[in-house]
């Protein structure tokens, strides 16, 4: 039943480095090499293509966590870790579909990833938080909030986007959309 | 700008790395000194990681979206696809082969079993009864009939021909059903070549028997009849012989029970090794002593030496089967022996009026 999937497989430290590095090539390399096994696991175990792209990005997202987190320590093959997350995500949603899981089939060996996983579990909960607060800021504040702290932009920058007469007005709006974000996120 | 505003914008140029050495050194003083601005910062900086980690998975999904866009996902799918198990492969792989196989096996089973006649006993075990015409010789007979009438009797040798006995003085005589089966008409021939007409009084197909009456008015009733009718069975090894006619004189043949069951376990017959051919069948089957045994009914082809006949016992039920008083003539079987311990020869010539060639039309 085993089928191996063989592509060039990039070095993990590589990979690892170019996590750190917010590398794209490294990203896409990663997806690709790693992507088929995750689709092989979910095929073969009642599932589809959609449902192995969620799992292998979540995988991936767990990764990406557990590397910037600074605690990474490579134990395992970074394909075995990755296997053994997107084996849990999967069988985890498989039970939440009540799906029978008894015996799940698997392609490769898996090592225990539960630390992992409730890590990745509390920042999934804060992510859709976030998410949801963010919905609920509604416009402008949304944007500028997104400009300032996840593009980086200056004051300058989004006080001319928005029309802001001088920086000083654009900063008060930012100081009352993050003032309410806050409330957003802390009390949901 | 209120204060709280340039408290916010100052965490962020912290945040950001944007303040000068000291303005940093002013900021971190009043850090350690105001616990209420302290716990402020922490508060900022916590929603500005959560904000920036959702912002990076965002990004990162974002950028994961583009990469699946570049990946085929449906010829990966065709080379990880749950494979068929193996009895489906196999299946697969094999099922030309295997329904040649099955054809051919089928063929060779239901044609073997053809061939040896399994199918219909007749094939495997003819009836003795002869064929007597052919085209010429109905051809023949019929162009003699159209040039110069007949004196007396058919002229026509008859379809079909077997043997038959008397089984009373009076005219009754008995053959097989077979070789009266589906008759026109019946006529029977001493071995003298006087000819009879008779009629079907009692059949039994399960038996294969027929009781024939000679109704011929020419007929003149016979001598008491030297042989009886065996009641009991047959022990195996007994010698027996018949007399027949397999062709136009009557003939002689001798032979042994071989078994005291019939083919394939048939418990109305004998099985008798003797030489019978067409035209046997309906023949008297009887012991050294001259007791008929048996009816001589058929033989089975490809196999050497095995003939079959209906047991006596059977005939004597058949005979009391039919309805008395439905008969013109009484018949009442002959219960004196004449033959016992004579030649064969002088059996034989003892037995010679009382056989008839049996011709049906």
């Amino acid at each position: 039943m085993r089928k191996e999937i063989k592509s060039s497989v990039p070095a993990d430290n590589e990979i690892i480095l170019g996590i750190l590095n917010d590398s794209k090539d490294i990203l896409n390399r990663l997806y690709k090499t790693y992507f088929p096994m995750v689709l092989q696991l979910v095929l073969n175990n009642n599932g589809n293509e959609d449902d192995a792209k969620d799992i292998f990005q979540e995988s991936v997202i767990v990764l990406y966590n557990k590397v910037k987190s600074g605690n990474f320590e490579l134990n395992s093959k970074l394909k075995t870790f990755l296997y053994s997350v997107c084996r849990r995500l999967w069988l985890k949603r498989l039970n939440a579909q009540s799906r029978n899981v008894r015996n799940i089939e698997d392609f490769s060996e898996i090592i225990p990833i539960e630390d992992d996983l409730e890590k990745h579990e509390e920042k999934d909960r804060q992510f859709t938080m976030m998410e949801h607060a963010l919905k609920q800021l509604g416009e402008p504040c949304k944007t500028i909030i997104e400009d300032y702290y996840l593009q980086n932009r200056s004051m300058q920058e989004i006080s001319e986007k928005f029309g802001y007469t001088n920086a000083d007005n654009a900063k008060t709006q930012k100081y009352k959309c993050l003032q309410r974000l806050k409330k957003l996120f802390f009390q949901s | 700008m209120n204060k709280d505003t340039e408290i916010t914008n100052l965490i962020d140029a912290y945040l950001r790395g944007e303040l000068s050495p000291a303005e940093l050194a002013d900021f971190q003083q009043k850090r350690s000194t105001d616990p209420a601005f302290d716990l402020n910062v922490v508060e900022h900086e916590n929603l500005v990681s959560h904000l920036t980690e959702y912002g990076e998975r965002v990004r990162l999904t974002a950028e994961m979206n583009t990469i699946h866009q570049e990946i085929d996902v449906d010829s990966l799918k065709r080379e990880v696809k749950p494979d068929l198990p193996v009895i489906h492969k196999l299946w697969n792989k094999y099922r030309v082969s295997t329904a040649i196989a099955a054809t051919v096996a089928m063929i060779a089973v239901f044609g073997t079993l053809f061939s040896t006649g399994y199918f219909t006993e007749k094939i495997s075990d003819s009836y003795l009864r002869r064929k007597l015409s052919s085209i010429e010789r109905s051809q023949n007979a019929l162009n003699k009939k159209l040039t110069d009438k007949p004196a007396r009797g058919p002229v026509n040798p008859g379809q079909f021909g077997g043997t038959g006995f008397a089984i009373t003085s009076n005219g009754y005589v008995v053959t097989n059903y077979h070789v009266v089966k589906d008759a026109d008409s019946i006529y029977v021939q001493n071995s003298a070549g006087e000819s009879y007409k008779a009629k079907q009084i009692y059949i039994d197909p399960s038996y294969d028997l027929a009781v024939l009456q000679i109704v011929d008015t020419a007929f003149k009733d016979l001598a008491s009849l030297p042989y009886t009718f065996k009641r009991s069975a047959s022990n195996v090894a007994e010698g027996v012989y018949t007399v027949g006619f397999p062709k136009d004189d009557l003939v002689y043949n001798e032979g042994y029970v071989s078994s005291k069951n019939g083919y394939a376990g048939d418990t109305v017959a004998y099985q008798v090794s003797i030489a019978v051919n067409p035209g046997n069948s309906g023949g008297p089957l009887l012991d050294n002593r001259g007791n008929v045994v048996g009816i001589i009914n058929r033989k089975q082809t490809l196999v050497d030496g095995v003939a079959f006949a209906v047991k006596s016992s059977y005939l004597l039920k058949a005979i009391e089967a039919i309805p008395q008083d439905s008969l013109i003539d009484k018949l009442v079987l002959n219960k004196r022996n004449q033959m016992a311990g004579l030649k064969p020869s002088e059996q034989f010539k003892k037995l010679e009026p009382y056989i008839f060639m049996v011709k049906v039309y």
